[in-house]
């Protein structure tokens, strides 16, 4: 446990010192605060005291932003050599991919918690609903670590980092839209179960406020799996084939 | 810490890297792995630090198995890979933090110990530098440094001075060999004269197998063929007849061949009989005749020699 908190103090710090932390941070407050004050389909054009606006963009902003910032986490170290060095030390495989995945975690949480004022200005203007609001958040951490999850292992099966990118990002259409919009052309349990696969369902429920343990469940599982494969891409170099 | 090594092999894919080699390190060995490019010497370390799974065959540390109880041989392994990679974007103090703390130094000794090695490594005057900025020797030096924060039993260094300078070369040398004194040492290399400097001990590998093991000077025993002496003698007022010269010679009791290999300055190659020198009888012999010596060299039979006949 201890080294995993070793290894994502390091990569936070690195993502902190190579500023993409702060373009992150910068596009991503840019970006969905326009549409969410700004753009005339906004907050104040729906006349309503809500954040879905923002909720909406932000749905959208992560499939870019979040294979943006996984798609070096292995892939560069494959490159450089650096894995063999931390491989040898006193750490595990599943170690090393849980605390990349982290450091990437807390970095989406901080850049989210940078629109918090959103939440504070709204709540000025008029009575929201408080349990959508966190609810949505809560939606947007899950969501993010699903994408995190996907990208450290797009990450981990090259040691290019574009090709890591294009990888996290064509899942990550299937996630979000693919599967949704191929639901649509199957009737009965085919389409049922690729409806359920897409986030967008998941999320909008999350958004309303509404936690359902089978979106956990749904969410929880895409995170494991991706961080599973992961580690099994590195370990991959033992097998005795 | 000892090191058990027992027929050890690696396949990857269809190639086979390391073919079944056995050998044995004592505590506080330096050994040097000597062999041409491809030969399986990287594998090998990659094996021992448990980068790499072996397809058969064990290693020990002491009584820990590298398979089964890795992450505490982890932590007494120091390792320096092939082309020595960093995180370049870390400051060096930062590096080596991080790399003391995942290796498990208590937190109370983390501070010292890298005071310590940026002393031992000359890294003091370029220790707030970023890794990026450094020069390929000063680069080396940290690659050296991690390796050695957590005060490792057993150093494993892939190649720890190409790319240097002869100075710095000459450095890391005395402090792989000081540092010998205390820890099991294990280094790759194909440059011979290096290994000849640092280690106690060599093994030659070649195509994935063990071709020779001992010390240099055991080497170059095996090696040697009967001696050879190098001549060039001056008569006394200028010239010697050399067909005459290299016929007496020849009659000496102890000498098999005489090679003329420069007729105008009177130059012989002398190979002698197995097991005998003919130094003094060719010395004696040139009194004899009034001849001057005016050169006499023993032809020592060269690591090089023996690494080439071994891997060709």
């Amino acid at each position: 446990m201890n080294s995993i908190w070793i290894i994502t103090k390091r990569e936070l710090a690195s993502f902190f010192d190579s500023l993409i932390a702060y373009i992150l941070i910068v596009l991503f407050l840019g970006v969905s605060g326009f549409f969410t004050w700004l753009s005339g389909g906004d907050v104040f054009f729906s006349n309503q005291a809500n954040l879905q606006p923002f909720f909406g963009i932000a749905y959208w902003l992560l499939i870019i932003f979040v294979p943006a910032i996984t798609m070096r986490t292995i892939a560069e170290e494959n490159r450089s050599g650096t894995l063999e060095l931390l491989s040898t030390k006193a750490v595990s495989d599943w170690e090393i991919v849980v605390g990349k995945f982290l450091s990437c975690l807390l970095l989406m949480m901080i850049t989210l918690a940078f629109t918090i004022p959103y939440y504070i200005t709204i709540s000025a203007l008029g009575d929201v609903d408080h349990g959508g609001i966190i609810g949505g958040y809560f939606g947007l951490i899950l969501m993010s670590a699903a994408y995190i999850s996907m990208g450290v292992f797009a990450s981990s099966v090259t040691n290019n980092q574009i090709v890591a990118f294009l990888i996290a990002f064509f899942l990550g259409l299937f996630f979000q839209i693919l599967f949704d919009i191929i639901s649509s052309s199957f009737r009965g349990a085919v389409g049922n179960t690729l409806h359920f696969l897409s986030f967008r369902s998941h999320y909008e429920s999350l958004t309303r406020g509404v936690v359902d343990l089978r979106d956990l469940l749904y969410f929880g599982s895409i995170i494991v799996a991706g961080l599973l494969f992961s580690t099994t891409m590195l370990t991959k170099r033992n097998w005795k084939a | 810490m000892a090191i058990v090594v027992e027929n050890l092999s690696k396949n990857y894919d269809l190639q086979r890297a390391v073919d079944n080699i056995s050998f044995e390190i004592k505590t506080g060995e330096v050994v040097g792995f000597l062999g041409p490019n491809g030969a399986g010497k990287s594998t090998t370390m990659k094996m021992i630090t448990g980068y790499l799974a072996p397809t058969t065959g064990l290693i020990r540390l002491d009584d820990l198995s590298v398979e089964e109880d890795s992450e505490k041989v982890k932590r007494r392994i120091g390792y320096l890979p092939e082309n020595n990679p960093l995180y370049t974007d870390m400051a060096i103090v930062d590096y080596l933090r991080f790399c003391a703390q995942i290796q498990g130094v208590k937190k109370t000794e983390t501070t010292s110990k890298i005071a310590s090695m940026i002393d031992r490594c000359g890294l003091d005057k370029e220790k707030h530098k970023k890794i990026n900025e450094l020069s390929k020797g000063y680069r080396q030096r940290v690659g050296l440094a991690q390796a050695m924060i957590h005060d490792p039993d057993v150093l494993i260094l892939d190649e720890p001075t190409t790319g240097l300078d002869p100075n710095q070369i000459v450095e890391i040398r005395n402090l792989i060999k000081e540092l010998g004194k205390e820890k099991t040492v294990i280094l790759s290399s194909h440059i011979l004269s290096e290994v000849e400097a640092t280690c106690d001990r060599i093994l030659i590998i070649n195509k994935g197998r063990i071709v020779a093991d001992g010390t240099a000077e055991n080497l170059r025993e095996q090696a040697k063929g009967n001696e050879i002496v190098s001549i060039q003698i001056a008569g006394k007022d200028g010239g010697v007849d050399s067909e005459m010269a290299k016929k007496l010679l020849t009659d000496l009791a102890s000498v098999q061949t005489v090679k003329i290999i420069d007729k105008k300055e009177n130059g012989f190659q002398i190979q002698s009989k197995p097991d005998a020198s003919s130094k003094r009888a060719i010395f004696d012999l040139c009194v004899e005749n009034n001849w001057y010596i005016t050169e006499m060299t023993g032809d020592e039979t060269k690591l090089e020699d023996v690494f080439r006949k071994l891997t060709n």
